[in-house]
């Protein structure tokens, strides 16, 4: 099994169409996340980022085209040229590998840390309590949080609720980590912590990183790929370097100087 | 007013006998209710279409029909199709149905409720649907639920007095019979007072469950709190009883 | 006597008198307690919010006593207490008073809706306490509180069986005395429960739709 997928692409997004309505979102959408890969897509609101990664978590179903992680289709795959919903328990053996991190911590307000930290790992992937309570301290270590493994979320702050959901996406051991604009909801001052422990994450791991962020800095430390979205498509695609410093398009130069010349 | 006294002291028994049967039926039928309420509330969410549909026949027959003519079915048509039934269990029945349906839109309309932060975290953990349900999702609808549920529970004490039309000897049956030796002011006033105690003491019962469901959610608020006196709340009684 | 034994010859003829009972009594007593209960609770739910606070206090123990005690017992009371009463009348008043202590809740509800820069707006252009009502606040509150209101009066409606306990021949009893002198009560019974149910399903959908279109339109 790994020696046939260890040369796919971590997510690979096959001709991936998504509408709302009437409003298409994603027209035609093709690129793909090698392994390890950590890439950031930017672009104006509404350009379909998050979607992108809605697509990926199963949190939104595509209306065409065909998602693949580690080579293994999504919600559907082409049987005999007709596109075909597959079941959910292969849903469910192939989204255990992906895990998420929201703009609002979703957190589980009737559970205590220590508890949001171990339901999934005990309950999911059948791990023993006492394993998963291991394991669950040294992330809480690693967020910086020990002292608060029996708080209730909406005791913390926002930015040690999302340093716990943060904690709580790498209990399951993802192969892929979706952070869905992590810092958004944060104030200013505290963006900071929860920027660091992903930046953490990042050196001290080979995770896959999909990231929709504003944090232009952060783009640039963490990842290896930056993707510019405008009307659902890839305008441009580069290194981070190439990107911030001497963007080719247009679009990119103006969304760029709109976004930094915000800050 | 002596004379009043004496023959409330007199009918003690009778009366305490009443108020036995009325608190039996309040709680076998709210009992009753929450299971037909939480089941009927879940099916009704269902996406089977089927299943759906048995759901939301079930709450709109039992919600539009009137609770007296339920009561009256299980006891007069019942035993017609050979179905005996005590008239008690008939009381808890139809009392349990009734409110019941009315309690499965609260059920749903809580569940819905539940930002949906929390469902699309679940799905982000590969949770199965049932471990959504049970472990993360009714937890915080229960808080959502319980000022409806009490509003239930009141309509639903309230409703017991009319199984004296199904020969049960409850307070109402009880009051009729304590004016023969009282006044008519005297013997509703003392009834009345005895069903308001009663339905102050579910409100608080149901009071403090919600603080202690609200507790559990990081929502803490003090026990004093539990203790005020709050009658329940008719502003949204689009759930509680429409 | 057993299995089912329906007879449709049974619905027919008990049908006539169920629906003269449904439009005599239970129609007549649900339309005028529900007249009563909205004029009563917008009463108090204006005396509630305007007069000092220990008679606001007295009246919020009383409206609390009268939602939270049965209207059969409130019905037995009243009919002894006024046996010189038509006991139809006595179900109308009682209704009604029951009633308005729930459409007070929902009145005092539209009312809090009211922004408070209505109200410092009508106190800057110096207009009375009774004009402030009458003018802005009510017709304000008035708007969002129709769908509540008007699940109540279907509340009511399935309630007016209660009458049977005061002797009132509503359409259930009389579904009861057809039962009894037909000596099968399955057909009437029923049919009764079939005529509350379609009087009270489609209005609440009804109710539903506004009740989703004022929301929309705020």
């Amino acid at each position: 099994m790994p020696s046939q997928t260890d040369t796919e692409p971590a997510i690979r997004f096959d001709n991936v169409e998504k509408r709302f309505g009437d409003n298409v979102v994603l027209h035609d959408l093709n690129f793909s996340v090698a392994k390890g890969d950590r890439v950031t897509l930017i672009g104006p609101s509404g350009s379909g980022k998050t979607t992108i990664l809605r697509l990926v978590m199963t949190l939104e179903e595509a209306n065409g085209g065909y998602i693949y992680v580690d080579g293994e289709p999504l919600t559907h795959e082409e049987r005999g040229g007709k596109r075909v919903e597959l079941k959910e328990k292969h849903k469910n053996e192939v989204r255990k590998r992906i895990g998420m991190v929201f703009q609002q911590f979703n957190l589980f307000p009737n559970m205590t840390v220590m508890e949001n930290l171990i339901e999934a790992p005990v309950h999911v992937l059948k791990m023993s309590k006492a394993d998963a309570i291991e394991k669950a301290k040294g992330l809480l270590e690693k967020v910086g949080l020990s002292d608060k493994a029996d708080a209730h979320p909406l005791e913390l702050s926002g930015g040690q609720q999302q340093r716990v959901a943060v904690a709580r996406a790498l209990a399951m051991d993802p192969e892929i980590l979706l952070l869905d604009e992590v810092t958004s909801a944060l104030d200013p001052e505290i963006v900071g912590e929860v920027l660091n422990i992903l930046r953490d994450v990042a050196n001290e791991t080979d995770i896959t990183m999909l990231i929709v962020t504003h944090e232009m800095q952060f783009a640039r430390d963490v990842s290896n790929r930056v993707l510019m979205f405008d009307g659902g498509k890839i305008v441009e695609e580069s290194d981070p370097e190439t990107m911030f410093t001497s963007p080719k398009e247009q679009r990119t130069r103006d969304f760029l100087s709109a976004v930094l010349g915000n800050n | 007013m002596g004379d009043n006294f004496d023959a409330l002291i007199g009918a003690l028994p009778m009366v305490g006998e009443g108020v036995w049967i009325t608190v039996q039926l309040t709680i076998g039928g709210a009992l009753l209710a929450l299971v037909i309420a939480v089941a009927l509330g879940l099916l009704a969410r269902f996406k089977n279409v089927v299943l759906r549909g048995i759901a939301r026949v079930i709450i709109e027959f039992f919600r539009g029909t009137s609770l007296v003519v339920q009561l009256f079915w299980f006891f007069f048509v019942m035993p017609q199709l050979g179905i005996e039934l005590p008239a008690m269990f008939v009381g808890i029945l139809a009392l349990g149905l009734n409110y019941g349906a009315y309690g499965a839109e609260v059920v749903r309309g809580s569940i819905n409720n539940v930002p949906s932060g929390q469902w699309e975290a679940t799905t982000a953990l590969s949770m199965s649907s049932t471990q959504r349900m049970w472990r993360i999702i009714f937890p915080q609808a229960w808080a959502l639920m319980i000022p409806s549920l009490t509003n239930l529970l009141i309509q639903l004490l309230k409703g017991t007095a009319i199984v004296s039309f199904i020969t049960l000897t409850d307070l109402t049956y009880a009051t009729d019979k304590l004016r023969n030796s009282t006044d008519t002011f005297f013997a509703y006033g003392v009834s009345l007072l005895i069903y308001f105690l009663i339905a102050y003491v579910l409100t608080l019962i149901m009071n403090a469950l919600e603080v202690q469901a609200k507790h559990k959610l990081g929502r803490g608020e003090s026990l004093r709190e539990a203790l005020s006196f709050r009658t329940p709340r008719s502003a949204d009684g689009k759930a509680g009883i429409s | 006597m057993t299995g089912l034994q329906w007879d449709w010859t049974m619905v027919w003829e008990s049908l006539p008198d169920l629906l003269l009972k449904f439009v005599e009594v239970t129609l007549l007593v649900t339309i005028l307690g529900s007249i009563i209960a909205a004029v009563l609770g917008l009463i108090i739910a204006i005396a509630r919010r305007s007069a000092p606070k220990p008679i606001a206090a007295v009246l919020t123990f009383i409206v609390n006593f009268i939602r939270m005690t049965p209207i059969v017992v409130q019905l037995l009371f009243a009919y002894y207490l006024f046996l010189e009463l038509d006991p139809v009348t006595i179900g109308v008043i009682i209704f009604g008073i029951h009633y308005s202590t729930y459409m007070a809740e929902v009145y005092r509800a539209g009312i809090e809706a009211v922004p408070d820069g209505q109200w410092e707006a009508t106190t800057a252009l110096s207009m009375s306490r009774s004009r402030t009502w009458v003018a802005v606040v009510i017709p304000q509150a008035l708007r969002s509180t129709i769908p509540a209101l008007g699940n109540y009066v279907i509340s009511m409606f399935k309630d007016t069986p209660f009458l049977i306990a005061i002797t009132v021949t509503e359409m259930v009893r009389a579904a009861l005395v057809f039962g009894g002198n037909h000596f099968t009560y399955i057909e009437a019974i029923t049919t009764a429960g079939i005529i509350f149910l379609i009087a009270s399903y489609p209005t609440s959908l009804l109710i539903g739709r506004l009740e989703k279109r004022l929301a929309f339109s705020n």
